[in-house]
């Protein structure tokens, strides 16, 4: 085609990048998000002398620990082009699961292994119905969301286990050092492992392919439905994770528990950034949405707003943090016609 | 060959119903008859109407999980406004109710429509702005059965022609949306959307207004069943029908309605919720705990879709010859 | 009829702007009634834009439309409906859970008294329709119970449905067989009769200079010539198309043909393909002819590991691989460059460097965490190399033209170094221009020892660029074609089942 000599007359010199690291950086998603939580957090130091607290900060950290344990394994799944909403209720079973183990004696290791097996159980059969029988993750997941909590219902019934071991309780409730909890630093680890799964391996890079175009990704040589399987193990194990956690920290098992806890963790992901149709998001968005969401539960909370209205403020968040640049991008293109 | 419209998905549902029904009827007679039978009719009204109205959203290939929120929103403020004006005629409560949901699911479907925000997430979020102004509004505080006036809770179970009022409202949505589905405009238009949206636009239909006005439906059926269940229910909080919008979604999918839109019917959707209402109500009657509940209906959903989709899929192409005669 | 006619429709100086691309500067087109006018020029010539202005779905950003001679301007796609403008477009604009009538009538169905749709008058008007377009189907058969043939006659009916003064149809042959085609043409010739006038865009010379009245050119959005078809050859046309002569000659080739690199054994599949047996040597380049629908590209991805063989063996370097998917395909040096660019291709959403590089991540990365700066390295070789014009190779490849995604896929492939690459219509829908630097290319490929399966269904590329030809029809090998066997009468003998002496009737 081109011979040596033409080389330098017609090839052009395509750069790498066209723009700076630090100029995509600041125009980021995360980066207004880190604005949102800069800001968030004065207010609430404004809003209340109890705030600025490093004991009640530490205590306020529990809600979003668990939560965001889970949203980190929801965020890979949704970049996929997935979904799974029976999170809440593999909780819920892998609680009951560890509680009735208690009822025959078990002790905190044992507990450890249930939980974790039940978790990764429950992603199982979810990956199974999404990856080999080829079924919408949406409503499988509804499905399954009914069945876990209600084989949990079934188990329990509307009683109670109690009585896990005292060393049991270092999960949800000890300390790693001072003020630091044992949950925020699994927290931070996963966050970590998660972060680097994400961005900087073959298997995160083939995340983001399917997410994007799931038949191309499949024609350039990417095993798509065992990368989804995968994605649905972890999810199931992070909620297998989160279910020790807070089952530890709660002391107890109803088949109630973590109701509802499913859609925060999908706020939780999209409100970092994730794009709920899959294809774009990041891990570090997703810490900062935590902590968003942490911040304005803990903060409206010192100010006793009531729980349910508390959720009014995170829906309008939601809302809001996706409909603005919409908005602002709308009047942009308006004015610039005229 | 031609498909003379056989409802295959609807009859096997159909089918199974009453085989269920059967089976029922072999460890307690009495289920079956005719005036229980009613009863679980008129139980399972208000899902019938909700899953009308998911229904319409689902196939414009969209979800709306605020439908309980507004029911609830709207049942309480309904509720508030008999308490405040005991003698407001029930036929203007009932307006109010339905304007307050469709305006609601109006907000919905706006978001949809002009910013492009998906579904999912627009109904998370309204999901739990509504039930937190159901706080606001009532300041925690319940609206009891005898703060209520007679007309206002006595009208859906007032008898005429031997079915409650409740049962009736519930017939007459289904033979209005059958009609509307398959003889309007909008109806097909719909089912277009859901289909082909790519070719919806060349064929003149506004994808966007489409969703916009399935929002605004199901907001609603979502508003007039606030007023049904509150009524019927006599209470009025901020709870009321918690986690209801994923049994109405599980009642389109047992129903056939395809999550990808464009597939799915009114026969379908009343069958699902009438397939959920029916087992709902034999658990206590066959000595099931209720607490089974929650698990067989995860196990239908699980069924029905894997069901639909094995019948649903398009065979591949048929190319060699000898092939042509053994499929 | 002279040239002082008003034309029905005429576009006058239409201008339509993308943020960032003019598709469209003040192009002139004019429709006369009774007459075809053929659009012609390349891909991003601006003809989709044009369609998509007369029937109301784009609103020109300047200019005027006209209809005999008066202003109009179409709010929407009803309104060009109603001023009697209607179009067959090239992608299915039919749903599939709707019925033949409805789908014939959807968006301007009769009414009953009430505003319901009047079943009855709508199947009555559709099955006229029907009759008159030779369909034979129940129009209230459901549409997903036809085949891709009977869609495409309910689509046409749903042109005519319309009180149509205007019709256009973009590419109506691109999924037709021979008899099809034919019918289509008498089809245009009856519109014709009745005083439509016609827009027929297609790229194909034959059904150009077979079919139409006049032509009008366009070129990167601008309009370039029109005239009389009578008065102009083919050469001409593709001067005005591309801008100055093109000699579709076919690079010359010395073939070095070296051992057997892939062998195909006894290849079969429940209902797309059987008996595929057949040979690959190094640096030949092996065409695939056959109609469309003969099963080639079914075969070529079972070969490459999308869908799975029932039976078959296929041995690569003497050696019996199991290809269970694209995965083992790419692992044993065989790459496979789809017909359907866009969606199986290139990953829209992903930047130029990470769609060259995802298939070659294991020689990049380093026990499975990515070297962005290996990555780079890779890119950039091969971008190089095929002279990709992008502004970076980070920026996402769903920016870049048709032609430039093209080279990002076959970039992305020959990053793998493989063996035998496997070409599904690598020209099709690609303007001329461009089609040589392709076929340049693959005689290149060839060249440096590899093989190539090109599946083609344009005779003259076939012939052109093949060492070796494997005809196909209904899923089987009819016959294996060189030298003095391979001809254009040949290929069509073997790829439409015609015995020697209904060729020598004909």
């Amino acid at each position: 085609m081109t011979d040596m000599t033409d080389m330098t007359v017609n090839t052009r010199h395509v750069p790498n990048r066209l723009n700076s690291h630090a100029y995509r950086t600041l125009r980021s998603w995360e980066a207004l998000l880190l604005v949102v939580a800069v800001a968030i957090f004065v207010l609430n130091s404004f809003a209340s002398p109890y705030f600025l607290n490093a004991w009640n900060l530490s205590d306020a950290t529990y809600n979003f620990t668990e939560k965001g344990m889970i949203a980190f394994a929801m965020a890979l799944l949704i970049i996929s082009g997935e979904i799974d909403l029976s999170v809440a209720s593999i909780i819920a079973l892998a609680s009951t699961a560890m509680g009735l183990a208690v009822q025959y004696g078990a002790g905190t290791p044992e507990l450890v292994m249930i939980g974790l097996s039940v978790g990764l159980l429950c992603g199982a059969f979810n990956a199974i119905f999404v990856t080999v029988l080829g079924l919408p993750s949406i409503v499988v997941t509804i499905g399954t969301m009914s069945l876990f909590r209600g084989i949990s219902y079934i188990i329990l019934g509307d009683g109670a286990y109690r009585g896990y071991p005292d060393s049991f309780a270092w999960f949800g409730q000890g300390y790693i050092y001072w003020v630091f909890t044992v949950e925020i630093a699994i927290f931070a680890v996963i966050a970590v492992i998660y972060g680097v799964l994400l961005h900087k391996t073959n298997f995160g890079r083939a995340v983001y392919a399917i997410g994007n175009n799931p038949t191309g990704a499949l024609f350039s040589g990417i095993r798509v439905q065992r990368v989804k399987f995968i994605l649905f193990l972890l999810t199931g194990l992070m909620s297998g994770v989160a279910a020790i956690c807070l089952t530890s920290r709660l002391g107890s098992t109803r088949p109630s528990i973590a109701t509802g806890m499913e859609l925060e963790v999908v706020t939780m992901v999209v409100l970092g950034g994730i794009n709920i149709l899959g294809g774009s998001g990041s891990i570090p968005g997703v810490v900062i949405a935590a902590f968003v969401m942490g911040l304005v539960t803990f903060g409206l909370g010192l100010l006793n707003v009531p729980g349910i209205v508390m959720s009014i403020f995170i829906g309008l968040l939601l809302i809001g943090v996706i409909a603005l640049p919409r908005i602002w991008a709308m009047i942009a293109a308006r004015r610039s016609q005229t | 060959m031609v498909s003379r419209n056989i409802p295959v998905r609807e009859t096997i549902l159909g089918g199974a119903i009453l085989v269920l029904m059967g089976l029922i009827s072999t460890r307690f007679a009495g289920f079956v008859a005719p005036a229980n039978l009613a009863n679980v009719f008129n139980d399972t009204a208000p899902l019938i109407i909700l899953a009308l109205g998911q229904m319409v959203v689902i196939l414009t290939r969209c979800i709306d999980l605020s439908m309980a929120a507004n029911l609830a929103l709207t049942g309480m403020v309904v509720a508030m406004l008999n308490v405040a004006m005991p003698g407001l005629p029930i036929p203007f409560i009932i307006a109010i109710a339905i304007l307050l949901g469709a305006f609601m699911g109006a907000i919905n479907g706006l978001l949809v429509w002009k910013l492009a925000i998906p579904p999912i997430v627009v109904t998370l979020g309204t999901m739990t702005i509504f039930r937190g102004i159901i706080f606001l509004i009532s300041d925690g505080k319940w609206v009891n059965a005898h703060e209520m006036s007679a007309a206002f809770t006595g009208f859906p179970r007032a008898a005429f022609l031997g079915l409650p009022v409740l049962s009736w409202i519930a017939i007459l949505t289904v033979i209005v949306f059958g009609l509307m589905m398959s003889r309007s405009a909008l109806g097909r238009s719909i089912f277009a959307v859901g289909g082909n949206p790519h070719a919806a636009v060349y064929t003149g239909i506004n994808v966007g207004k489409t969703q916009f006005l399935a929002f605004t439906l199901s907001g609603a059926l979502a508003g007039l069943t606030g007023y049904l269940w509150v009524a019927r229910y006599a209470v009025a909080y901020v709870d009321i029908a918690g986690g209801f919008e994923l049994e109405v979604v599980a009642a389109c999918v047992i129903g056939g309605i395809s999550i990808a839109g464009g597939i799915g019917s009114v026969g379908g959707a009343v069958l699902g919720a009438i397939f959920l209402g029916v087992v709902k109500n034999a658990l206590p009657v066959v000595n099931i705990s209720p607490f089974w509940q929650l698990a067989i209906s995860g196990s239908a959903i699980l069924i029905a879709v894997a069901f639909n989709a094995r019948a649903g899929q398009t065979k591949g192409r048929i190319i060699l010859k000898s092939a042509e005669g053994s499929v | 009829m002279t040239e002082r006619l008003t034309p029905v429709v005429s576009m006058d100086a239409i201008t339509k702007i993308f943020p960032g691309v003019k598709a469209l500067d003040a192009v002139q087109l004019d429709l006369y009634a009774g007459q075809v006018t053929a659009l012609v020029g390349e891909n991003g010539a601006g003809k989709s834009t044009t369609v998509k202005i007369l029937t109301g779905i784009y609103f020109p950003d300047g200019g005027t439309i006209r209809i005999d001679g008066q202003a109009v301007t179409f709010s929407n796609a009803n309104a060009a409906a109603d001023a009697g403008i209607t179009a067959i477009h090239q992608e299915t604009v039919l749903f599939d859970e709707l019925s033949v009538a409805e789908n014939i009538f959807i968006g301007h169905a009769p009414r009953t008294r009430w505003g319901l749709i009047d079943k009855v008058a709508m199947q009555r008007a559709a099955s006229k329709l029907l009759q008159d377009i030779g369909a034979s189907f129940d129009p209230r058969t459901r549409l997903r119970d036809l085949g891709i043939a009977s869609k495409h006659l309910v689509a046409i009916a749903r042109a005519l449905s319309v009180d149509a003064r205007v019709v256009i149809m973009d590419e109506p042959t691109a999924a037709l067989s021979h008899k099809e085609i034919e019918e289509l043409y008498e089809l245009v010739e009856t519109l014709k009769a009745q005083g439509k006038a016609i827009l027929f865009i297609s790229h194909k010379f034959d059904e150009i200079f077979r079919i139409a009245d006049r032509y009008t050119v366009f070129r990167d959005g601008a309009f370039v010539g029109a005239g009389l078809i009578a008065e102009v050859d083919q050469d001409a046309l593709v001067k005005l198309m591309v801008g100055r002569t093109v000699d579709h000659i076919f690079p010359e080739r010395t073939p070095n043909v070296a051992e057997d690199v892939l062998q195909v054994v006894g290849y079969a599949h429940p209902t797309e393909f059987a008996d595929i047996n057949f040979t690959l040597k190094r640096g030949e380049i092996l065409g695939f002819y056959g109609l469309v629908g003969a099963g080639r590209s079914e075969f070529m991805q079972s070969l490459f590991g999308i869908t799975k063989p029932t039976k078959g063996v296929c041995k690569i370097n003497g050696r019996i691989r199991i290809i269970r998917s694209p995965a083992d395909a790419v692992a044993n040096g065989i790459v496979y460059v789809p017909e359907d660019r866009g969606k199986q291709g290139a990953i829209i959403g992903l930047p130029i460097f990470q769609n060259i590089t995802l298939p070659s991540l294991g020689r990049t990365s380093k026990s499975g965490f990515l070297r962005l700066a290996e990555e780079f390295k890779l890119a950039r070789e091969y971008s190089e190399r095929l002279d990709l014009r992008a502004a970076s190779l980070d920026q996402d490849v769903g920016n870049l033209s048709g032609g430039n995604q093209q080279k990002v896929v076959i970039a992305k492939w020959l990053a793998t170094q493989p063996q035998v690459i496997i070409l599904d219509e690598p020209t099709k829908g690609i303007d001329i221009g461009s089609k040589a630097a392709v076929h340049e290319f693959m005689a290149e490929l060839a060249a440096q020892g590899l093989s190539v399966i090109m599946v083609s269904s344009e005779i003259p590329e076939v012939i052109g660029m093949s060492d070796r030809v494997i005809v196909m029809r209904d899923g089987r090998i009819e016959a294996e074609l060189e030298g003095d066997d391979l001809s254009p009468e040949t290929l069509v003998r073997y790829a439409a089942g015609i015995s020697t002496t209904q060729m020598e009737e004909a």
